[in-house]
């Protein structure tokens, strides 16, 4: 007999309003909500809810609620509800837990013990929306010396560059982890917004080549979809080495999701494990990754930026100097914090350092060590607002990558639990039915909107700041301050308590 | 607390001359133009840059210096012996003034790098000077090397900048350029090395107002071996300029692409090969872009440009009158010292102005 | 067109490869040089010295000959061509190849075909014709791997840890036993012969190109590989 294990929410059905119109039944994919022909009205099954709020936001009565259950087990700070369900799931089962997105555990968060400056007086704050301002900046290597030609102009040498309008990116979500629809929407919203979105480890849609120059492919350590013509349409190359929710941990998308469009996009059969193990078998060293760099490089015609994709892990500011004496021209940093299709629970809530740490280490290695102008650095890993984003760039970041933000964007709950497929909001599924509950046009018109208003409100800082443009602010700590952080954490930030003048 | 250990935003007035027949002037000049201007200074700092003005030793680096003791003083004469020969050493003289106190002792030495150290060090000489100013001035406690340059000398202080060019005694002087700084700190210096002009070789820089990109450019810079020890605006503009002309051999108009950039939009607008050129240095350079508030005047062998901002936050003015070039905060300074010119004019934000010595018109 | 190689750094030899106007390249006194091919469509290319790393990588339908041995990461992420190795190979030959196919004359190293996946109608095959070292067809997700067994050292056909996590297409092994240790999800059937056409035709091919009779080979005994569906990696995961 299994244990059983009590529900965390509890939903609370308002039968006066209820009209047993059944859309929450209809609309709910974890087939909780049915009809009771005994009593003529809507009953639910609590233990399959995973608090959605599709039912609760599609109810055209209003008559739903969902909240936390009120039942306790005996309090105990040490073992929480969460604690011993876990305990439950794995006595019943034998398994590894398996979760979705972001570590949830209340580590701190050092974007919210950072605060902005602002100009008075010895300098002029700046109006964003009549003077100038620029967010618009370029990624890629920088390290040149002044030549020129024969009439003694310099000489365009720079390496590739990506050009964006605005510091975010989408970060990586694989078709296949994330739907056609949802690949869609972030595509076209790329290119409207002058930005990138990436395509994960899953390949490129056929339909999507055309968003090529706004598109970043994956090359993981399955190397699904990864071909010349892939390669080429892109603007730019990732390579995969980790993920901010799994360090150390690979992909594995079971065959049970390889619907026939994914797998003609990853070019593997139908129904077959679609398996990248943590490394690349061709990487097993730091020069090793050079090779792997190259080889892209020789294969493009040394046409695209080549980014290095790595979790933030202990040792991050020494690997990132490594690889940028790599040939990569970008090196994307993923906090521990970053979201996931499918993540062991264990590797989610417990490997792995804060990006704002990661970043700040990274930023001030690379500096020390001369190398910062090798390359540019994309930080992600839960970025969850403009201000997030003005912070990441003061501390050091060029650009910040958003997954977890975007997918809210496109009506994501954020129930985390993208693992059993059958997300009800058409965003991480593959189920055709819920699929189309998803618009790309109203999606794309959603993260559209969110970028844009991202912009005003960086716009907004840095004209605060006297700031005018986004190079200015890059690596400027001097316009950040510390609250709440010990000695170390300011060290380690390198930026200075709140109240404390230069 | 002292410059360096602390940021101290100041505002200021900025004034430069140059004769680009290269006949000299005294300092005089100068000290009448900068009274003028008397309100943007709080008496908190004053400074001068003169070229030309040691014509006897023109082959030798000038070292001004400021020694807070004795030690430090001879700390810093027996780093100098074991990497120069010392041709000349005097204190500086000076006219003792009520509203000038506290000096600290100001010594003077012309230099000749020692050929061996110079080639072992495997450093263009230049670079191996600048690194031994570095050095004294992040090593030697006490000691502070102000001015280093060949045939050129800057002068600074507590004070207003009239009192301390009159306390340097300037009208002894003659040069064929001039620049000169008065300073409104918001905070106490107490210290003669945070006055302006800062300077490097031969490199003078007068600056007015408080960029707001200073720790992004401050940070890059260091990544070059540059210690930014003052945290003052000036010195990172100073050592911006140095590297990308002395290192990176840009003209001073790609200078002014870079730190004062035009904004991406209007550089689209530019015609070719503008465009190319100015938007390859943006990218090429995109830490070095100086924002907000700025105006300054760079005094190099040779010549002085004048350069403001891109959103022109600070005021200046160019004048010439003959030979003579002008560039001031204020039109009243250089009027008072030139009521007839044949041109005046404001330059753009971000659009250098570069007045050098006739290619023939005398000396080097 | 003839291209001397002699110290030449790979991009510049690469470049010389992609910008010949000729589709037939000889490529002489290499030495290192990585890369070479690397996404070529429509070239043949004769080498000869030592070709460096991630020879063929990408590649996307040219032919390859090398006459010498070959390193690491040959043929990594190939869509499709040939590559035909008189000599042996490193670790990791044909690291995720999708499509092609890869002939090697003596042995290869570590983890040959580990990531090898089929789709549609490009099946991807290795031929092996002397040992291949531990690893395998580690992850195999597709197509085909043959390991002759010609070396003459005594040694077995695989090293240790074959088809590790391997869960489609096959590896096939000339040998009389396999004293080698398998992993549980992998299953071991004896064969007389090659199994199928399409494995005979490969080996016919090796045959071909080294210049061997094709008989004996066709008429052995083969262990053939595949993931064992009776003991999938299942049940790993709780949903929590």
């Amino acid at each position: 007999m299994e244990l059983y294990i009590r529900p965390d929410y509890e939903i609370v059905r308002n039968e006066s309003r209820c009209t047993v119109c059944r859309v929450c039944e209809r609309q709910c994919a974890n087939e909780l909500h049915f009809f009771d022909p005994a009593t003529g009205r809507m009953r639910a099954d609590e233990s399959k809810c995973v608090n959605c709020h599709r039912c609760v936001s599609l109810c055209p009565a209003h008559a739903l609620k969902i909240v936390k259950t009120d039942d306790a087990y005996r309090e105990n700070a040490n073992w929480e509800a969460q604690t011993m369900h876990e305990i439950y799931r794995q006595a019943n089962t034998g398994g590894v837990l398996l979760s979705s997105m972001g570590n949830p555990k209340p580590y701190p968060v050092f974007w919210d013990r950072l605060l902005i400056n602002a100009s008075q007086v010895t300098n002029p704050p700046i109006d964003p929306l009549r003077e100038p301002m620029e967010t618009q900046l370029c990624l890629g290597r920088r390290t040149v010396k002044a030549e020129r030609d024969e009439h003694g102009r310099l000489k365009d040498t720079l390496p590739p560059q990506l050009k964006l309008s605005v510091p975010v990116l989408f970060s990586a979500m694989s078709y296949g982890s994330i739907s056609y629809n949802a690949h869609e929407s972030l595509a076209r919203a790329a290119a409207e917004l002058g930005t990138y979105y990436n395509t994960g480890e899953g390949g490129l849609h056929r339909d999507f080549y055309k968003y090529g120059k706004n598109t970043i492919v994956q090359v993981a350590s399955g190397r699904f979809g990864v071909h010349k013509e892939y390669l080429e349409t892109a603007a730019a190359i990732e390579i995969k080495m980790g993920q901010g929710a799994k360090p150390g941990i690979g992909g594995h998308l079971p065959g049970s999701k390889i619907s026939e469009d994914v797998s003609r996009t990853r070019m593997i059969p139908q129904g077959v494990d679609a398996i990248s193990p943590a490394p690349h078998h061709d990487i097993y060293s730091i020069e090793d990754l050079k090779q792997l760099v190259d080889s892209l490089k020789e294969a493009t015609e040394y046409k695209k930026p080549i980014i290095v994709k790595i979790a933030a892990v202990h040792n991050a500011a020494a690997i990132a100097s490594g690889i940028a004496r790599s040939g990569a021209d970008i090196i994307a940093i993923d906090g521990f914090r970053g979201g996931t299709g499918a993540a062991p629970t264990r590797i989610r809530d417990n490997v792995g350092i804060p990006i704002e740490m990661a970043l700040a280490q990274i930023d001030a290695r690379l500096r020390e060590e001369g190398i910062r102008d090798n390359v540019s650095l994309i930080v992600g890993g839960s970025v969850r607002s403009s201000a997030d984003v003005v912070k990441a760039i003061a501390l050091g970041a060029d650009a910040c990558y958003i997954g977890t933000a975007a997918l809210l964007a496109l009506g994501c709950h954020l129930c985390r639990s993208c693992h059993t497929g059958k997300c009800n909001w058409g965003i991480a599924t593959q189920r055709p039915d819920l699929v189309k509950r998803l618009d790309p046009a109203c999606g794309c018109k959603q993260l559209v909107n969110l970028i844009t208003a991202w912009k005003h409100e960086i716009e907004e800082m840095m004209g605060g700041m006297g700031i005018n443009a986004l190079e200015a602010l890059r690596g400027n700590r001097l316009m950040l301050r510390g609250i709440g952080l010990t000695d170390t954490e300011l060290r380690l930030l390198g930026v200075r308590y709140a109240g404390e003048s230069l | 607390m002292r410059e360096g250990e602390f940021r101290n935003p100041s505002g200021c007035a900025v004034a430069g001359v140059i004769d680009r027949s290269g006949r000299k002037m005294t300092g005089a000049d100068m000290i009448a133009a900068i009274e003028v201007m008397h309100d943007r200074s709080n008496g908190l700092g004053g400074g001068f840059a003169g070229y030309g003005i040691y014509p006897h030793y023109k082959d030798f680096y000038a070292f001004h210096l400021f020694f807070e003791s004795q030690k430090a003083q001879e700390e810093t004469e027996a780093f100098l012996k074991r990497h120069f020969e010392i041709v000349y050493a005097s204190e500086i003289q000076t006219r003792k003034l009520p509203a000038v106190s506290g000096e600290p002792v100001i010594f003077r030495y012309f230099l000749a790098p020692l050929p061996r150290k110079l080639a072992n060090s495997h450093l263009p000489e230049r670079e191996y000077v600048a690194r031994c100013v570095i050095r004294i001035n992040s090593e030697v406690a006490g000691a502070y090397v102000f001015s280093s340059g060949k045939n050129m000398g800057i002068f600074k202080g507590v004070g207003y900048p009239e009192d301390i060019g009159r306390f340097y005694r300037l009208d002894e002087y003659e040069g064929y350029a001039w620049t000169c700084h008065g300073r409104y700190p918001t905070n106490t210096p107490g210290w003669w090395g945070g006055a302006h002009p800062f300077g490097l070789l031969d490199l003078s820089v007068v600056h007015n107002g408080e960029i707001s990109s200073y720790d992004a450019n401050r940070r890059y810079m260091e990544m070059f071996g540059y210690k930014c020890t003052l945290q003052t605006d000036t010195e990172v503009i100073t050592y911006i300029i140095d590297y990308l002309v002395r290192r990176q051999g840009l003209t001073l108009e790609e200078v002014s692409h870079v730190i004062a950039a035009s904004f991406w939009s209007t550089i689209e607008r530019k015609k070719e090969p503008a465009r190319s050129q100015e938007s390859l240095l943006r990218r090429m350079f995109p830490s070095l872009l100086i924002t907000g508030p700025f105006s300054v005047i760079v005094g190099y062998e040779g010549g002085i440009m004048g350069l403001c901002d891109r959103l022109k936050l600070r005021s200046m003015v160019c004048a010439e009158k003959g030979a003579k070039a002008y560039i001031s905060s204020e039109e009243s300074a250089i009027r008072r010292i030139e009521p007839s010119l044949d041109k005046i004019y404001s330059p753009a934000g971000g659009e250098a102005v570069v007045y050098e010595l006739y290619r023939q018109g005398g000396r080097a | 067109m003839k291209i001397r190689a002699n110290g030449m750094h790979y991009a510049a030899l690469n470049a010389a490869v992609r910008d010949s106007e000729e589709t037939d390249i000889e490529i002489s006194g290499c030495g290192g040089q990585r890369y070479l091919g690397a996404g070529l469509a429509d070239r043949k290319i004769f080498v000869y010295g030592t070709p460096g790393n991630a020879l063929g990588a990408y590649l996307n339908g040219a032919e390859i000959c090398v006459d010498g041995n070959v390193q690491e990461a040959t043929g990594d992420t190939m869509n499709g061509g040939v590559i035909e190795v008189h000599g042996s190979a490193g670790d990791a030959t044909g690291y995720a190849m999708r499509g092609g196919k890869i002939f090697i004359e003596g042995d290869v190293g570590y983890r040959c075909g580990i990531h090898m996946k089929a789709f549609l109608s490009q099946h991807p095959a290795i031929v092996i014709g002397g040992r291949a070292g531990s690893f395998l067809g580690e992850y195999q997700a597709g197509g085909t791997i043959v390991v002759l067994g010609l070396h003459t050292d005594g040694k077995p056909v695989i090293g240790n840890f074959c088809g590790t996590g391997m869960h489609g297409g096959e590896i096939l092994l000339r040998c009389e036993t396999l004293n080698v240790a398998l992993p549980a999800q992998v299953r071991a059937e004896r064969i007389e012969g090659p199994g199928s056409e399409e494995s005979a035709a490969l080996i016919r091919e090796w045959c071909a190109r080294f210049g061997r009779n094709a008989a004996p080979y066709l008429q052995a005994v083969y262990y053939r590989l595949t993931p064992n569906a009776e003991n999938p990696y299942r049940q790993m995961y709780t949903p929590n």
